[in-house]
């Protein structure tokens, strides 16, 4: 699998990672190589194999519905980059 | 005091032979003497330890101690620390004072260990070599010029450099076992589960588990005591009893039957590793061990499989790093896309790109069947291996890392090269189970590890193995010239 300039910038649009366009060529190569290597992958054939998602055969614990976190909003958001009157800032979405 | 282990530390001070503030004035005066050149801290936290160790002392008075209460210890930098930095080694995160402390972080002050600092590592734990880091690379003890393994790098060289006597580590595919071997040192990644994973900076939550860095199988053994157990902010932590680490050390190993994987032992294993880790394997036949060849058919495929399950669980992970809530911003944001886009592009360094990219196109429409669904798919193939070994085979062993340390430079602009450092201890990660590295010899100046696998939930038997090893050698007790 050889990805192009286009291929990487569309996979870091959708990662919405900032690549300068100097670096393109490199990660292009880069990706390109990694995707070389998880290729080896197809010389087995899977079919019929159950996919495995996690490490241990565990039901996921369930709880009952009831409030267990305290308000810890001014404690968790002293160290956010922006906030006034208790909400996150970001630039303007809606015009 | 700084050449004892944690084990003699802990008797030394019930016995009163020196008191935690003293302790841990002696292992904050090495890091000062010692750590400018191998760069193992990221944050040193002076003054909380000095106050820790005075309420260790107090409580050690007052009988209220627990085993460990008063041991100064380091936590790599990927676990919370309520009120202190915590980085994971990335300048995403170089802003970020944790609000809350890890479990992990929790069971040790409960346990009154003292924190004196956290430790380097590759950036989000993602690095074989401690190279991605944010805050330079780490430098290993027994050869400045070699890397110390990654991603617990850090973690590594304050253990074998004598700057801490233990530390925490996290291993995602080999991130506690690669570095312990290329350091010299003993670390045991426990089986999934076994640990909580509440406040540990996720990398790839189905691999991620958290484990012991120190310098005997003994020192892991009452590490993990207090590590282990059941946390319900883990949805994945395993309600199961924690027996006591250290009270079969000592049992005998004479009828323990060893599987030596051939696939371990081929293309690739550097010759001197693979007769240090031989060596190793003979003095267990002298403990009465019986050793079979077996196969783990899978073994090529885990490499290729893991580069698929980890970059896709990481770029899912790394997603909530977007300049909103916490961590580094860009200056003046053009709008919402740009501040998302250019926060994360100035704050992940190159090998977080990559990894986060490769998720991403793994996981993108049309293209999830291919990469992800057959990753999954192998994913049980190399476990089914491990099923079949076990009912053969008490432990497996075999080679930690294919080499010995490398030197620093050298795999940095070559990831696959990288990725290959790992190729005997990324299965264990992908099935969950639990491994260990005990120091078993040296090429040159630079220490080999023997990996010791084990079956789920098997820690106690892993720690017994490597400590009837450890009784009967001594290249745990070896320590760097400089640094002795």
């Amino acid at each position: 699998m050889a990805l192009d300039k286009s291929d990487v910038e569309n996979i870091a649009h959708l990662a919405r990672l900032a690549i300068s366009e100097a670096d393109i060529p490199v990660y292009a190569e880069n990706l390109s190589t990694i995707l070389n290597l998880v290729e080896e992958m197809n010389a087995v054939d899977t079919s019929g194999v159950p996919p495995m998602a996690h490490p241990l055969e565990m039901a996921q614990r369930l709880r009952e519905d009831v409030i267990t976190e305290q308000d810890q909003r001014e404690h968790f958001q002293q160290h956010a980059p922006a906030v006034e009157n208790g909400l996150f800032l970001v630039p303007k979405v809606i015009e | 005091m700084h050449n004892k282990t944690i084990a003699e530390l802990a008797t030394g001070l019930r016995a009163g032979d020196f008191t935690s503030e003293e302790l841990t004035r002696a292992f904050l005066e090495r890091i000062k003497a010692h750590d400018g050149q191998l760069n193992s801290f990221i944050t040193v936290t002076e003054e909380l330890a000095l106050a820790q160790a005075r309420e260790a002392d107090r409580r050690l008075a007052a009988g209220e101690a627990g085993p460990l209460t008063g041991v100064p210890l380091a936590h790599k930098d990927i676990f919370c620390t309520d009120g202190v930095r915590t980085s994971c080694a990335s300048k995403m995160l170089d802003p970020f004072i944790a609000p809350y402390d890890a479990a992990v972080v929790q069971r040790f002050k409960e346990a009154g260990v003292v924190m004196l600092g956290k430790t380097n590592m590759d950036e989000f734990a993602m690095g074989s070599s401690n190279e991605t880091s944010f805050y330079g690379p780490v430098r290993n003890p027994w050869d400045v010029e070699a890397v110390p393994g990654g991603s617990s790098g850090g973690s590594a060289v304050t253990v074998a450099a004598r700057l801490a006597p233990g530390a925490t580590g996290t291993d995602t595919g080999g991130s506690i076992r690669q570095p312990a071997a290329l350091c010299g040192i003993t670390g045991l990644k426990p089986t999934y589960g076994r640990v909580s994973r509440y406040g540990m900076i996720a990398f790839a939550s189905s691999l991620d588990q958290a484990g012991p860095m120190a310098r005997s199988a003994e020192d892991c053994a009452l590490m993990l005591g207090v590590m282990a157990g059941f946390d319900e902010r883990d949805s994945t932590c395993v309600e199961r009893e924690v027996p006591d680490y250290t009270a079969g050390l000592g049992n005998d190993i004479s009828r323990l039957r060893i599987g030596l994987p051939k696939e371990y032992f081929g293309e690739g294993l550097e010759p001197e590793v693979a007769k240090a880790v031989e060596i190793a394997v003979e003095e267990y036949k002298k403990l009465g061990a019986e050793v079979v060849e077996i196969s783990l058919p899978n073994t090529n495929l885990a490499v290729p499989t893991y580069y698929v399950v980890a970059p896709a669980e990481c770029s899912s992970n790394l997603s909530r790093m977007d300049g909103v809530r916490f961590g580094h911003r860009c200056a003046d944001p053009k709008n919402l896309e740009d501040l998302y886009k250019r926060s994360r592009g100035e704050g992940f360094g190159p090998e977080v790109k990559r990894r986060i990219m490769v998720g991403t196109y793994a996981l993108s429409s049309g293209y999830y069947d291919a990469y992800y669904l057959k990753a999954q798919q192998l994913r049980q193939l190399i476990s089914d291996d491990f099923k079949k070994a076990f009912e053969q085979v008490d432990v497996i062993m075999g080679p930690t890392a294919p080499t010995p340390a490398f030197n620093l430079g050298e795999k940095s602009d070559d990831p696959v090269a990288m990725y290959l450092a790992d190729i005997y201890t990324i299965a264990v990660n992908l099935a969950g189970l639990p491994g260990m590295s005990v120091p078993c010899g040296f090429v040159g100046k630079r220490p080999v590890g023997l990996q010791i696998i084990g079956n789920y939930f098997d820690e106690a038997r892993l720690l017994n193995v490597a400590h009837r090893y450890q009784m009967a050698t001594d290249w745990h007790q070896r320590a760097p010239a400089d640094f002795a």
